[in-house]
């Protein structure tokens, strides 16, 4: 076990290293002088100058290289133009809110998916089928900024039950909980309505194996086939899924922040963009990639524990 | 009444499959005792009937996919058919026990061996897992598994062919059932194996004093295991004796082509004559013999239903060529069909 998760971490490090090699390429193949892009185009040429020197942008280009991926490694990813502050604290400081949401919406997904999804296969071509299949396409077909509003408009501004303006104090776990909410049925439908396909059909083919025939052979009860057979072997596509979709959360949170005026990376990279904060947005960028390669790390072990013949491999 | 029932007794067992909308037999009217400590093996091509035959006896024919539409299925002298589904779970795996043919797919993947072997014995017999386990090494070093107490511990994918059908053996014999269907066991395994297998079966039936429902294709193998043959074709036994009889003197025009199709392994080179033609398919079943588009003895007679009439004491064929059934008897049987 320990080699295997040693091996897992091991292998992580390639991926790290070509995430930073592409978002330093990324950074220097979009046209135009960084410094005069940042400066504007009336900067003086010995300003545009003093900003390259500070910005190491007149070394050549492997010591760059080195220097940005080393301090990356490091967790140094200089700081932002616009406050100046290192990028590290800055995203610290707002990272929690991204992470709440992101978490919530995942267990939303998976709460409600995962059992929709089994009911769904149990009672193929029924009535709860196909309405779990309908409710799946519409949820699937809502973007977060419409569902988003209707939420709003409905539980903030109507009913009143949840707040519109959503900066929780982060030492307060209950308006943490109260504030992420809303942002997280918005953005944790679309997930439900996915993971509801994939438990589906992960269950339904499950269900049709051999195993299934031997233990019904051997006299299981009908529900301890399908919550012990089926189900264990059924959770092995599922969670893959969920880590997959726990990388397209962390990106589709960026719109929830500001559809529910949260604050969280997603506001960071929109401020980022309009202040043409480049630092920060090559900081962000890395960050991004380092979130994905952690749950994409997470899946993986996660898989091997439940999945015997992986840790062979 | 004085003998104890048959391990199991099937009376004109009939199953049907839907199939665009119509229930269609696949099973037409199969009949068998099998006492105890006694084989017959179930013989005939793939699609005629062999699995859903046993299947049916599991009680794993269930709507919406299937039936089973008609017959008498006693096990131990109790009529199991269209029992409700919880009582046929107590049934299952403890009273009689099934050994499929894929060792690949047929044991879960996630699940220890030795778990899904306990899983019985916690089940029908209440036992603890510790229990159960400890039970399941035995039955492990029954089916001469090597290191059994480690081994209890693997998975599935850690095992070679040969090793998780005994596997599948030892899960099948746990609670030592009075009657064990075994459906093709060794066909996926090669040569060698098969053998050892094979003798690993007759073995245990012997000291278990199961009645054991052999499956295969293969009548090569069949010499080997059983006392008594059926011969399947179509959905219907159209043969049915003791294994010397049928070995001796195949009666049946189907049986006779089966024999012809065995590859001889002292005669290397030659052709392997499959049987020319194929089965009726199940929504076009002719009412007079199924084997009748294949048959090179087909005369006049053969379009009416066939019986199943004694060629021998105890050796009997669905065929008037062989066994001379009236026109009486046949027309006996046209009724039994529709009934
Ligand atoms: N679930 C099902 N739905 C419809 N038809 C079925 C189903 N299962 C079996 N059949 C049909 O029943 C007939 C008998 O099939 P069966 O599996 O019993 O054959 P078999 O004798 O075991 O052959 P094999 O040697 O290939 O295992 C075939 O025509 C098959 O197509
Ligand atoms: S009844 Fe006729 S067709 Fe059928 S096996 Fe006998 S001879 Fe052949
Ligand atoms: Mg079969």
């Amino acid at each position: 076990m320990i080699w295997f998760v040693a091996k897992r971490l091991l292998a992580a490090v390639p991926t790290l290293l070509a995430v930073l090699t592409v978002v330093f390429i990324i950074v220097r193949i979009v046209p135009g002088d960084p410094a005069l892009v940042i400066l504007g185009d009336q900067a003086t040429a010995e300003a545009a100058a003093a900003l390259r020197t500070r910005l190491g942008l007149d070394q050549p280009m492997w010591v760059q290289y080195w220097t940005f991926v080393s301090n990356a490694l490091t967790g140094n990813f200089g700081a932002s133009l616009v406050t100046g502050r290192p990028i590290l604290e800055e995203v610290g400081a707002v990272l929690p809110h991204t992470i709440d949401l992101t978490l919530a919406s995942m267990v939303l997904g998976v709460v409600v998916g995962v059992p929709v999804g089994i009911w769904a296969a149990l009672h193929r071509n029924g009535a709860i089928d196909v309405a779990a299949r309908l409710l799946s396409l519409l949820g699937l077909s809502f973007p977060v900024f419409v569902s988003g509003i209707y939420l709003l408009l409905l539980f903030g501004l109507y009913w009143r039950l949840f707040p519109v303006i959503g900066n929780a104090d982060l030492s307060d776990f209950g308006d943490r909980l109260h504030k992420v909410v809303l942002p997280a049925v918005a953005l944790g439908l679309t997930m439900a309505a996915y993971i509801t396909r994939v438990t589906r059909s992960a269950m339904l083919h499950s269900l049709g194996e051999d195993y299934i025939r031997t233990a019904r052979a051997k006299g299981v009860p009908w529900r301890r086939v399908v919550w012990v057979h089926g189900l264990r072997n059924a959770s092995l596509p599922v969670v893959t899924v969920v880590g997959l979709y726990v990388g397209i959360l962390i990106g589709n949170s960026v719109l929830t922040e500001i559809v529910f005026n949260r604050p969280g990376l997603g506001k960071i990279i929109v401020g980022a963009l309009n202040q043409r904060d480049y630092a920060m947005l090559q900081g962000l960028m890395v960050i991004y990639c380092f979130l994905i390669v952690v749950v994409n790390l997470v899946t993986d072990l996660l898989y091997g524990v439940m999945d015997p013949r992986v840790k062979q491999a | 009444m004085m003998t104890a029932p048959a391990a199991l007794a099937v009376e004109d067992l009939r199953t049907e499959f839907r199939i665009a909308g119509t229930w269609r037999s696949a099973v037409r009217g199969v009949s068998f005792g099998l006492a105890r400590n006694e084989t017959l093996a179930l013989v005939g091509e793939s699609g005629c009937g062999k699995s859903v035959t046993a299947l049916s006896i599991m009680g794993l024919v269930q709507p919406p996919l299937g039936r089973v539409a008609g017959g008498r299925i006693l096990l131990e002298g109790q009529e199991v058919a269209g029992l409700p589904e919880k009582q046929w779970e107590k049934l299952r795996g403890d009273r009689i026990g099934m050994i499929f043919q894929e060792p690949m797919t047929s044991l879960n993947p996630v699940m220890t061996v030795g778990d899904q072997v306990a899983e019985a014995l916690v089940i029908h017999k209440g036992l603890s897992r510790a229990a159960a386990l400890e039970k399941a090494r035995a039955l492990f070093e029954e089916v001469k598994i090597p290191s059994a107490a480690t081994r209890l511990r693997e998975y599935p994918h850690q095992f070679s062919g040969g090793m998780r059908q005994r596997v599948m053996i030892a899960m099948a014999l746990a609670c030592e059932p009075a009657v064990l269907l075994a459906d093709e066991p060794t066909t996926a395994l090669d040569v060698t194996i098969q053998a050892q297998v094979l003798g690993l079966l007759a073995d245990l039936r012997e000291r278990h004093g199961m009645a054991v429902l052999f499956i295969t294709h293969n009548l090569g193998v069949v010499a080997q295991i059983a006392d008594r043959v059926a011969v399947m074709y179509a959905g219907q036994i159209v043969e049915e004796g003791p294994v010397a009889n049928i070995f001796a003197a195949p009666a049946h025009p189907y049986t006779r082509a089966l024999f012809a199709a065995i590859p001889r392994l002292d005669q290397p080179h030659q052709a392997l004559s499959a049987i020319p033609g194929r089965v009726p398919p199940l929504d076009a079943m002719p009412v007079g013999c199924a084997f009748a588009s294949r048959c090179p003895e087909k005369r006049a007679g053969c379009e009416a239903p066939q019986v199943l009439a004694h060629v021998g004491a105890a050796h009997r064929a669905r065929c008037h060529v062989a066994t001379g059934a009236t026109a009486f008897e046949a027309a006996g049987a046209a009724v039994q069909d529709t009934r």
